[in-house]
């Protein structure tokens, strides 16, 4: 195998960089996805219809699994390709990563297990779990980022902006999505929690580019200023309005196109801050945090194929679960 | 060599949890003890999934159906529960052991990376097609969909166990300075990946989930079998569960010894924990040992013990005939696990597994006479057998990764050099506080679920008089297109 591939050089030479790209890429693809599933899980709340409940968690219940792994691909390919920056990254943040973690099975236990029994206390209990579990979730992921990115302490503006942002992005996406799924009175009903949360979110973005530019946290000022970061905000705010204007004319499934853009877009501005830094606080660059060639390229072959296949699943899973969701019941 | 600072020898009182390394390592344990009961679920059951599956689509019989129905909510259930217990364990090398993440990370990274892309994917896409799609594809797709999740779980434990085997028998790597830290680098992908220790250790694992899966099915079945008497379902349940273990049980011991004797081979030192060989020479078969003081349970170092033993069969079963054969004992090193841990689990883990093989001997007999379902005391004694496959396969797992102690990395990282340096004993100590009350938390919501299921299906078969409030509905699914 050493034969075939190469010790002492890269397959590619911006290997390393293509690597930074297929993590932000996993990052992306976990906000996007899990972020509908917390959006929809702060929803819930709003709810207080029993059928409303079972249709919130009838529109996301065959996904959300899956969604999820998304982000054991982003940790676990963070540390195949970057281990310093995973073991830093996660020691650092000891404190928050195991309350997001612990945020996560609280929501992810909740709803299979509300539907084992019908006991009114227990239901409550689960739909407590499910959305506290949604709303920390996001919430410290994305502390969790903002320190990542901006080098700050967890009680900062930047931090907790970030944190905010995931979270009021995830009530947009889960708006959206509950709305291309259902249609007609849910949406129209829900409709106006998407349209506060995108009014909220360009709101914090605006704050929280604003705050770094002044206080130059992590020594990012310049690049926030900077052409593509300027391209990457107003593309955030188009989209933005434009989903704002789809969701008072009731065209939900371009609502959710536009609105899905957010959480995509916001991974972008994550990529653009950090790099060449991959992480802030020790200053360590792609290059310098990267593996050596040899389990590079390893990973590369290895995985990349794979990577690829699990896209084309996924749309054939979303594809079987096309289509409006009606009061039909049926399952194993 | 890595670079290695002063094992701290471990010491008995209970204040050694105020130390982040204890704390982690408890963490860790206790973590991995509950995760591993519901990934060997997913890899036990998947067999039966497959097959009740196949069996519910393509013949019209309904008793597959009824049992598709049940196993594959306690399948649904169960990966649930090993997710959101697999999560936290996938940041766990970062948040509690950073410097073996870091030294590691090239060795260690890409299984981990590829049992996410391969498996967990591949399982968790198609299991939400298993769970909810059976009106939306053909059935082709669906038993397709229900042999992909099982291929998904057996990889997981395959690349899991890819990294866990390099851990026990390292290869491949050498050592560089990386932003100034000694890290393991990868020079030989074939040799890091097909470690000496990878074949038994699959086998040996995958063996013991089926094994402690047919217990459970079997277990649960025979209480159905036993309450109805005349359930046709759950007693073809029984029997396959029954005919499984005849196959797995014998094989386990057979492939278990020759185990040992590659352990006694590459882990001398594990292998005379295990025995609790103190002194190297001919090693003796310790039937039973009793330690003289409390503190020897804990204590590394204890060597005074009480033994019935055998003579020359320690040596026997380590070279495989030799009764005077040398076997290094535990005074060639500095540092022991502790070894009554070690010892125990061990005999723990073989008298049971010679107890599933009697278990599966009375049941084969008794299904080649066509009397399973009448003899009352087999059925009872395959209920009480029920969580006693999960109790040998967490002791086997003990003797593994306690055995392997101080190293996390055989011969070349000690645990005490892998953990965090930022981590404060507060920290370390409330969140184990947290895990260990969040997760029996969970075990006990799991053990509800099957008893609401076990409840349903007695209602189902008119032997229980339904109750307001154990019904159990399906949420209303998905249905028509665009």
């Amino acid at each position: 195998m050493t034969e075939l591939l190469s010790v002492d050089r890269y397959l590619l030479d911006a290997l390393p960089e293509v690597w930074f790209g297929v993590v932000m890429f996993a990052l992306a693809m976990y906000v996007v996805l899990d972020g509908f599933d917390f959006g929809i899980g702060m929803l819930y709340a709003t709810r207080s219809d029993e059928d409303d409940r079972e249709t919130l968690l009838s529109v996301f219940g065959p996904v959300w699994d899956a969604n999820e792994v998304w982000l054991v691909a982003f940790g676990t390919m963070l540390l195949a390709a970057f281990p310093s920056v995973y073991s830093r990254l996660l020691a650092d943040n000891y404190l928050l990563v195991i309350g997001f973690v612990l945020a996560l099975l609280f929501r992810g236990i909740a709803p299979e297990l509300r539907e084992q029994c019908e006991d009114d206390r227990w239901q409550r209990m689960c739909d407590a779990s499910f959305v506290g579990g949604s709303t920390l979730a996001p919430l410290l992921f994305g502390v969790l980022a903002g320190r990542w990115i901006f080098d700050v302490p967890t009680l900062s503006v930047p931090a907790l902006l970030t944190g905010v942002g995931l979270t009021t992005v995830s009530v947009v996406t889960g708006a959206a999505f509950i709305s291309a799924k259902t249609g007609s009175s849910l949406a129209a009903d829900l409709r106006r929690y998407g349209i506060a949360g995108t009014v909220s979110y360009l709101g914090g973005v605006a704050i929280l580019l604003t705050t770094v530019v002044v206080t130059d946290a992590g020594g990012t000022a310049d690049a926030v200023l900077s052409v593509p970061i300027a391209v990457v905000v107003a593309l955030s705010a188009l989209s933005g309005l434009a989903g704002i204007g789809f969701a008072r004319r009731e065209q939900y499934r371009r609502w959710l196109v536009s609105a899905l853009t957010l959480p995509a877009l916001l991974s972008l501005l994550v990529a653009l801050l950090l790099y060449p830094v991959i992480y802030p606080a020790t200053g360590l660059t792609v290059r310098e945090a990267v593996v050596s060639p040899l389990a590079l390229n390893l990973v590369t072959v290895m995985g990349l194929p794979v990577l690829l296949l699990v896209l084309w699943y996924f749309k054939f899973l979303y594809g079987v679960f096309s289509g409006p969701v009606v009061d039909e019941s049926y399952g194993p | 060599m890595l670079p290695l600072e002063t094992y701290s020898a471990v010491n008995a009182e209970w204040l050694i949890f105020l130390s982040p390394e204890l704390a982690s390592r408890a963490q860790f344990g206790w973590t991995i003890t509950v995760h591993i009961l519901f990934a060997a679920l997913s890899v036990g059951l998947a067999p039966f999934i497959i097959y009740f599956t196949w069996k519910d689509v393509w013949t019209d019989d309904e008793r597959f159906s009824r049992l598709r129905s049940f196993w594959v909510t306690v399948f649904a259930v169960g990966f649930v529960m090993g997710t959101v217990t697999g999560i936290p364990m996938s940041f766990q090398f970062g948040t509690n052991f950073p410097r073996f993440a870091t030294i590691a990370g090239e060795l260690i990274g890409g299984p981990l990376a590829f049992e996410a892309k391969m498996a967990f994917f591949l399982e968790a896409v198609f299991l939400g097609i298993l769970l909810f799609g059976r009106e939306r594809v053909s059935d082709r797709t669906y038993v397709l969909s229900s042999v992909l999740v099982g291929i998904g779980a057996w990889l997981s434990a395959f690349w899991i166990l890819v990294v866990n085997a390099w851990m026990q028998t390292p290869q491949g790597y050498d050592t560089i300075t990386q932003n100034g830290m000694r890290v393991a680098r990868l020079t030989d992908p074939v040799a890091a990946f097909l470690t000496p220790r990878l074949p038994w250790m699959y086998v040996h694992m995958v063996n013991a989930s089926v094994i402690s899966v047919a217990l459970l099915v079997g277990g649960v079945s025979a209480y159905l079998v036993w309450k109805t008497h005349d359930s046709t379902a759950w007693q073809a349940s029984l029997k396959i569960a029954v005919l499984l273990l005849l196959v797995t049980a014998p094989l386990q011991a057979v492939h278990g010894d020759a185990y040992g004797r590659h352990v006694a081979d590459t882990q001398p030192q594990k292998f005379a924990a295990m025995e609790a060989h103190y002194e190297t020479g001919q090693a003796d078969l310790h039937l039973l040992a009793f330690p003289k003081d409390l503190s020897a349970l804990t204590d590394p170092h204890a060597e005074n013990l009480y033994t019935v033993s055998l003579p020359g069969l320690g040596s026997y079963l380590a070279t495989g005939g030799d009764p005077d054969a040398e076997v290094l004992g535990l005074n060639e090193y500095e540092h022991n696990p502790p070894v009554a841990l070690v010892f125990w689990s061990f005999r723990f883990m073989v008298g049971l597994g010679f107890l599933f093989i009697g278990l599966a001997m009375w049941g084969g007999s008794l299904t080649y006479r066509d009397k399973l379902a009448d003899s009352d005391r087999f059925l009872k004694a395959m209920m009480a057998a029920t969580p006693l496959g999960y109790a040998a396969l967490l002791t086997g797992w003990y003797v593994t990764e306690i055995g392997r102690q101080p190293w996390v990395i055989q011969g070349e990282l000690k645990t005490s050099d892998a953990v965090s340096q930022s981590l404060t004993a507060g920290e370390a100590m409330a969140t184990l506080a947290v895990f260990l009350i969040v997760y029996v938390g969970l075990i006990a919501a799991a053990l509800l679920v099957l008893r609401w299921l076990v409840r349903e299906e007695l209602q189902d078969l008119g032997v229980l008089a339904p109750s307001q409030e154990t019904g159990h509905g399906r949420i209303p699914w998905v249905g028509g297109d665009d």
